[in-house]
């Protein structure tokens, strides 16, 4: 393969200043989370759709536990505000902050996730599996998308941690923590929506 | 080969797109001739079997539609976009390539499912998709499709799935963001525009079909009742989320037509496009009512009169844009200097035709009018007069316009005019009678019909109306081909064209542009009221231009897609867990490969 060393003429050539003075790949991203948007819309319409039509139970108010939920809630806001802290850091060069808050964006992200893991284990022995009726298969299948973009998230937030113990990354990859950001803030606020829809208003 | 394989030249790219799509149109045209020989007289003319006969028409559709309308379609977004915006390459050359090996592995992948029926322990050698290109529920259940067939159909959709939706990032941010300097917003070329609203829709209908992909395949391979009645579940579910990106397609598939046939108008009337703006703006309303008018598809269900009413409403308000834009077409030609070209001919088709499958489209509005019509191959005629009639002849026009600038080679003009007339006589005859054939009560969709509907004369008349179309085609292939032979003559700019990707050479080198243009008008080369032709580009780069390198992580990221359904398939989930390792270790070196943009 072979790849151009001589990456100024190249990035002049390409003209990094683009058009709308945004960089391409936050762009992309922010298109990409206008994508997200319709795929979390239209789950949560399925769930919408079919609330309150079970067959059997166990239903809804039967089983979730909003105090519970709560305290996972908060964590991942907690996280999105260390993401916040981590990115400013990084901006400002202050890299053992960075790593640092990093670290605690990702953990925070693990609670949650083990958090979710808990509860699906409780709904299971409390008898609500995925076949089990409509609330179980629309809950499952729309908390486990949100759960699957967390992981994604957690990989992607240790992933960066690595390259900053490493000292690969550095204020010139802030964007690419930005972007991150961007994906993490938008994982959280779609919870915020999925929490209030499934859990608040029951 | 090396070279293909690793590509990252939008170009390469697009020329592979044409190839691959232009392929799977060859084989769907065969799947469609098949169905027509069939149906030539009453009882069946080939002894097709119901079973076969269901394989055939759900790959026709799901084929022209996914693997052969669309990625034509993107052939022409990845060769002309970034030439039209004056840009060396799109926004993400990678993501690009991902992309295009995506839709050749999902289309592969729908594809392989006419060989597979021994590795399932089927009768027959295909398990080919059988359940319609729209799949309703709940015959796509365990319980009514037992076999693979649908596995293949809603596992390929998926993947294919992720290559439009990469492509629909890559070429919003390549628009907005990769424009040459002064290339403001309203001096896009019109094709340009059109795609931009045509990715607009990709990445947001996408989205939705995925959702309702993904919980049939929780229905059918885990056991949930989200589109089963036996379980509380609503078949209707499936068709709301279907049609929220159904529709939305119809105008993916017909933008771009639109596009190239405002770039080709012009051009052969030596005038600009009439209201410009007009046209720019009446393609953002249709694509936003596209978004408020799948119901249409569903006035059978019974949705009640209100529901009724206001889709019937919303869906006649599109035929004010769509008009407008016919009437733009139609004064741009208005005393213009008329060259009748094979590309203009197919321009001209396209507005005559559409005509005909939009004025069947607002009888299909009317729900009344509708219950007559849903399910006969009135609706068969609606669909290939705009799939057809519109999109198709609009591609055409665009491969005689741009193959020049494409290869450095011109098309042959005779042929071409006889591909024309016989693809224009071919589709009359095959489509225009399906309108009476449905009128009378035919049904779509089956695979014999007693003499005494009174449907036999129509059905031969489409069947020697596809025919020809088949023959057309041939002839047109056969021009394509020998172009390979023919001497690399074509001029930067053949037909008079006044967008920038006629003021470089054809075939462009691979920086496309010695300098970055500055663009000061709407039509950069021509003479208009009020601004001269742009100044030639220098024939050498002042300074020599590094191009990126190839990278092989697209392909080998997108190989892992079908991997993991032809896991799902079997049902090993060993595999599944191996094509999603190739997935991620190709993410993360593609992440991390040296490649400056």
């Amino acid at each position: 393969m072979a790849y151009n060393t001589d990456t100024h003429a190249v990035a002049a050539a390409h003209g990094h200043a683009t058009f709308m003075g945004v960089d391409n790949r936050k762009m992309a991203f922010w298109a990409f989370i206008g994508s997200e948007c319709l795929l979390f819309g239209s789950l949560i319409a399925t769930y919408l759709v079919y609330k309150g039509r079970s067959l059997v139970g166990p239903y809804p108010h039967e089983i979730l536990n909003i105090p519970f939920t709560s305290f996972s809630t908060f964590d991942l806001l907690m996280s999105s505000l260390a993401m916040v802290l981590a990115l400013a850091a990084i901006q400002r060069a202050d890299m053992k902050q960075g790593k640092l808050w990093l670290f605690v964006t990702a953990l925070l992200g693990l609670i949650f996730l083990g958090g979710q893991f808990w509860e699906f284990s409780h709904f299971l022995h409390e008898g609500l599996g995925l076949t089990t009726n409509l609330f179980g298969s629309t809950f499952y299948v729309l908390t486990g998308t949100h759960g699957a973009h967390v992981t994604v998230g957690v990989i992607w937030l240790l992933t960066l941690w690595i390259q900053a113990l490493r000292g690969k990354l550095g204020p010139q990859n802030a964007l690419t923590v930005e972007i991150t950001g961007l994906y993490w803030h938008f994982v959280d606020v779609v919870w915020i929506v999925i929490f209030t829809v499934v859990y608040l208003i029951q | 080969m090396k070279s293909w394989l690793t590509t990252t030249d939008h170009k390469r790219i697009g020329l592979l797109y044409f190839w691959t799509a232009f392929g799977f149109f060859m084989i769907g045209g065969l799947e469609a001739l098949i169905i027509r020989a069939q149906l030539v007289r009453p009882d069946g003319g080939l002894g097709v079997s119901a079973e076969t006969f269901n394989q055939l028409f759900t790959m026709h559709g799901t084929t022209m539609v996914f693997l052969a309308l669309m990625p034509l379609s993107a052939a022409f977004f990845n060769f002309i976009i970034p030439l039209q915006i004056g840009a060396r390459d799109v926004a993400f050359p990678r993501l690009n390539a991902f992309s295009y090996w995506v839709f050749l592995l999902g289309g592969l992948f729908l594809n392989a499912s006419f060989i597979a029926g021994p590795l399932f322990g089927a009768d027959g050698l295909s398990v080919a998709p059988d359940a319609g290109w729209f799949g309703y529920a709940n015959l796509t259940s365990r319980q009514f499709s037992p076999g693979p067939n649908v596995d293949f159909w809603l596992l390929g959709l998926q993947i294919l799935g992720i290559a439009s939706l990469a492509a629909g990032f890559n070429f919003v941010v390549t628009i907005l963001n990769m424009r040459a300097p002064g290339m403001r917003m309203l001096r896009l070329p019109p094709f340009t525009w059109m795609t931009l609203i045509t990715q607009f829709l990709v990445i947001t209908a996408f989205p939705v079909i995925t959702v309702a992909l993904v919980l049939l395949m929780f229905d059918r391979f885990f056991g949930t009742h989200f589109f089963l009645p036996a379980g509380g579940g609503d078949p209707i579910l499936w068709q709301h989320l279907f049609w929220m990106f159904g529709h939305p397609e119809v105008y993916i598939l017909i933008l771009p037509a639109m596009g190239i046939i405002s770039e080709v108008l012009p051009t052969f009337s030596k005038k600009p496009l009439f209201g410009y703006t007009v046209v720019v703006y009446s393609g953002v309303v249709i694509a936003f009512l596209g978004w408020s008018v799948w119901s249409h598809h569903m006035f059978s269900t019974g949705l009640g009169p209100i529901a009724d009413s206001v889709f019937a409403g919303t869906t006649m308000l599109i035929a004010i844009p769509t008009g407008v834009k016919i009437f733009n077409w139609i004064g741009t030609l208005w005393g213009g200097q008329i060259r009748f070209t094979t590309s203009l001919l197919f321009a001209v088709g396209f507005i005559a035709m559409f005509i005909i499958g939009g004025l069947s489209g607002v009888t299909h509005a009317s729900a009344p009018s509708d219950l007559q019509q849903t399910d006969t191959y009135y609706v068969v005629a609606h669909i290939h007069y705009v799939l057809f009639g519109g999109t198709i002849l609009g591609l055409f026009s665009g491969i005689y316009y741009w193959w020049p600038k494409m290869t450095g080679r011109f098309l042959s003009e005779g042929m071409g005019k006889v591909h024309f007339w016989l693809t224009l006589i071919g589709m009359n005859l095959a489509f225009f009678p399906m309108h009476f054939s449905g009128l009378l009560g035919m049904p779509r969709r089956i695979y014999t019909y007693p003499a005494e509907l009174g449907v036999t004369r129509f059905n031969q008349l489409s069947t020697i109306g596809a025919f020809i179309i088949g023959i057309a085609t041939l002839v047109f292939f056969w021009n394509l081909l020998r172009t390979r032979w023919r001497p690399s003559n074509a001029p930067a700019n053949p037909w008079g064209g006044a967008t920038l990707e006629w003021a470089i050479p054809s075939p462009p080198p691979v920086y496309n542009f010695t300098v970055i243009p500055t663009v000061a008008s709407r039509l950069p080369l021509w003479q208009t009221e009020r601004h001269g032709p742009m100044t030639p580009l220098p024939d050498q780069p002042p300074a020599p231009i590094h191009v990126p390198g190839g990278s092989w992580w697209p392909m080998i990221t997108a190989f892992g897609l079908p991997i993991i359904a032809m896991g799902a398939l079997a049902h090993l989930i060993p595999i599944v867990l191996a094509g999603a390792a190739v997935v991620v270790v190709g993410i993360y070196r593609w992440a991390y490969e040296p490649f400056e943009m």
